[in-house]
């Protein structure tokens, strides 16, 4: 035991009798207290507070619902429509889950979105994003085990062509598959273990996201000029400026989650997962989730089965290894003037696998599926690395500070550069 | 340079101490993986037997079998024709009709389409039976010929025959 340790000393005695027995209270204090947060972001950095928010409502709602769930083939869908129709508010938890699954993809994807453009990613927080790509991974595996439960049709069928996507492996892949499923074809085996690993996984994910925010508190956050923070003028507390900043973020996100479930609930619903599983009978579209739906066009594009798996898991795994491959010192994209235009083409991109993912796999949309796809696995293995060598950045500002003196000064004339308004300023630089 | 005979056993001791944690580890382990291959009871699920006698020439009906649909087509002179035409090494899983009947009428097949396991459409009279007259995997576009061979789209292998055996003329077991 170190005898040297400095105890932190608390007004409240209380407060002291713990932290000298476990020093949490002034680890929070530091963390989320005094953390401080560049004070150029915008509220593109509140989608991390956002998910954490959206995991809990997803962990509590999906606990209540899991009260009134039976996890056998021939309950399961009539369990879940008691759960609409006759459990107290359990039409209210089941939408609350089933939509907040969507908005926490959209969520994640818009703080991707975020981390990429503005090169989050970049030394030092490599290892932050990695942490977050394995986040990514764990909430499709997640959400696809969830999708499953409530046995309708879409939940057979998606079942059966993910899991069908591992006997594709040669040699062990029929063995794998079975492995999985517990059965020759998705039953009951099956339902039984997905409903007990999609009650496990979110709390795996609420682990790795607590190294996530450890990892990006180590170096600080990212901001949108993409620099460091060099003097107490270039931050302010995380307490209590961010934490009212995400709350305003989070009453919006409120509003906006609200519509859609008390107003349009079955939106991003699909018809047929209203029908009881039929192994016998196949729907005429599998659509999936539309949150992996960019993912399934790329699967679809390829027409060889192994290649389509590879290419799929390979555009998901390519992410682990986008800091490398940017050879760009400049972190955000608001100075690299080439890569910028390549990144919003990306975004687009995306955007457009994700449209035609939901579409049949036929003509026009099988065409812009496999431009797509090309341009996804060439944005990172050749734009990247090309782009971030003949590139020529814009010059940086010299501090975070500097950002606010350039936009300021000319207006109000002679205003002392550097100096922020009295309200952002730090209340502990004196 | 040569280590002391003290620090031999001692490495010794600890080499072998963490192999056998390993071993013991792997071991626990095991029984945990292989309770998720499928029970017992899933693995006897055993045979069906079908009566075909009221199936017309050109007609096919869908059984069930260990959860899977199972068609059983009893096939027209055109399309028992149509597949014996095909030479097997043009095809992407090359076979031959005679390979993969026993009666040649009698057209048995896994109804699970080897691409990614939908249920291939092509059962019905009303339903698209593909390019090559058999049946059409609507979820990716497989097309299947008149003997279940695969001839266009991403599946791989043609659909499968399950082991069957004519109990009689009106009787087939499968299983």
């Amino acid at each position: 035991m170190d005898k040297n340790r400095k105890v932190h000393q608390f007004k409240n005695p209380v407060l002291n009798w713990i932290e000298f027995r476990l020093p949490i209270i002034s680890y929070f204090k530091k963390e989320y207290g005094d953390y401080p947060m560049p004070k150029n972001c915008n509220y593109f950095w509140s989608f991390g507070a956002l998910a954490t928010i959206t995991l809990v409502t997803m962990i509590v709602s999906g606990i209540f619902l899991a009260m009134n769930y039976t996890p056998h083939t021939d309950m399961a869908f009539d369990s879940v429509e008691r759960i609409m129709r006759d459990v107290n508010y359990g039409w209210l938890m089941r939408y609350i889950h089933s939509n907040g699954a969507a908005f926490f993809f959209i969520i994640v994807y818009i703080h991707i979105v975020r981390a990429m453009y503005f090169g989050s990613y970049k030394y030092p927080r490599e290892l932050n994003w990695i942490l977050g790509v394995f986040i990514f991974l764990l909430m499709m595996a997640t959400s696809f085990l969830g999708y499953t439960l409530p046995w309708g049709q879409m939940s057979y069928w998606g079942a059966t062509v993910i899991t069908n996507l591992f006997s594709a492996i040669p040699f062990i892949g029929e063995g794998l598959k079975t492995w999985l499923l517990g059965d020759y074809n998705v039953g009951n085996a099956t339902l039984n273990r997905f409903f007990a690993l999609h009650y496990v996984l979110p709390f795996v994910i609420f682990g790795v996201v607590g190294l996530h925010v450890a990892a990006v508190h180590v170096h600080g956050s990212n901001n949108p000029d993409g620099i460091d923070i060099k003097t107490n003028n270039d931050s302010v507390n995380f307490f209590p400026y961010m934490l009212i900043k995400d709350t305003v973020a989070m009453c919006a996100f409120g509003v906006a989650i609200s519509a859609v479930i008390f107003f349009g609930p079955n939106l991003m619903a699909e018809v047929d997962n209203y029908i009881p599983a039929d192994p016998l009978v196949t729907p005429a579209h599998i659509v999936p989730n539309w949150y992996l739906a960019p993912f399934y066009a790329i699967l679809r594009a390829v027409p060889d089965k192994l290649g389509g798996v590879l290419l799929m898991f390979g555009a998901i795994v390519i992410l682990f290894v986008l800091p490398w491959l940017d050879r760009s010192k400049v972190r955000s994209c608001n100075y690299r003037p080439i890569y910028k235009w390549f990144m919003m083409g990306f975004f687009v991109n995306f955007f457009a696998l994700g449209y035609v993912g939901m579409l049949p796999a036929e003509g026009l949309y099988l065409l812009i599926a496999r431009v797509g796809l090309l341009y996804y696995f060439g944005f990172f293995f050749i734009i990247t690395p090309f782009v971030g060598w003949i590139e020529k950045p814009s010059k940086l500002p010299l501090s975070i500070s500097d950002v606010y003196a350039k936009s300021i000064t000319p207006n109000i004339g002679g205003g002392e550069k550097g100096i922020p308004s009295p309200a952002m300023q730090k209340d502990t630089n004196l | 340079m040569a280590k002391k005979p003290k620090n031999k056993r001692r490495d010794f001791l600890q080499l072998s101490t963490v192999t056998l944690g390993a071993v013991g580890t792997a071991a626990f382990i095991w029984p945990f993986l292989k309770s998720m291959s499928p029970a017992e009871d899933t693995l006897a699920a055993g045979s069906t037997e079908v009566d075909i006698s009221a199936i017309e020439e050109g007609q096919s009906i869908t059984i069930k079998w260990r959860g899977k649909p199972v068609f059983i087509k009893k096939r027209t002179k055109d399309e028992i024709d149509a597949a014996k035409m095909v030479q097997a090494s043009d095809l992407r899983d090359p076979q031959d009709d005679a390979d993969r009947v026993q009666k040649e009428e009698w057209l048995v097949l896994v109804g699970v389409c080897t691409h990614l396991g939908c249920v291939p459409l092509g059962q019905k009279v009303s339903d698209m039976k593909g390019e090559y007259d058999g049946w059409y995997c609507p979820c990716h576009g497989s097309h299947y010929d008149t003997s279940g061979r695969i001839r266009k789209g991403p599946a791989p292998k043609n659909l499968d025959v399950p082991p069957y055996t004519f109990l009689n003329d009106n009787t087939i077991k499968i299983g």
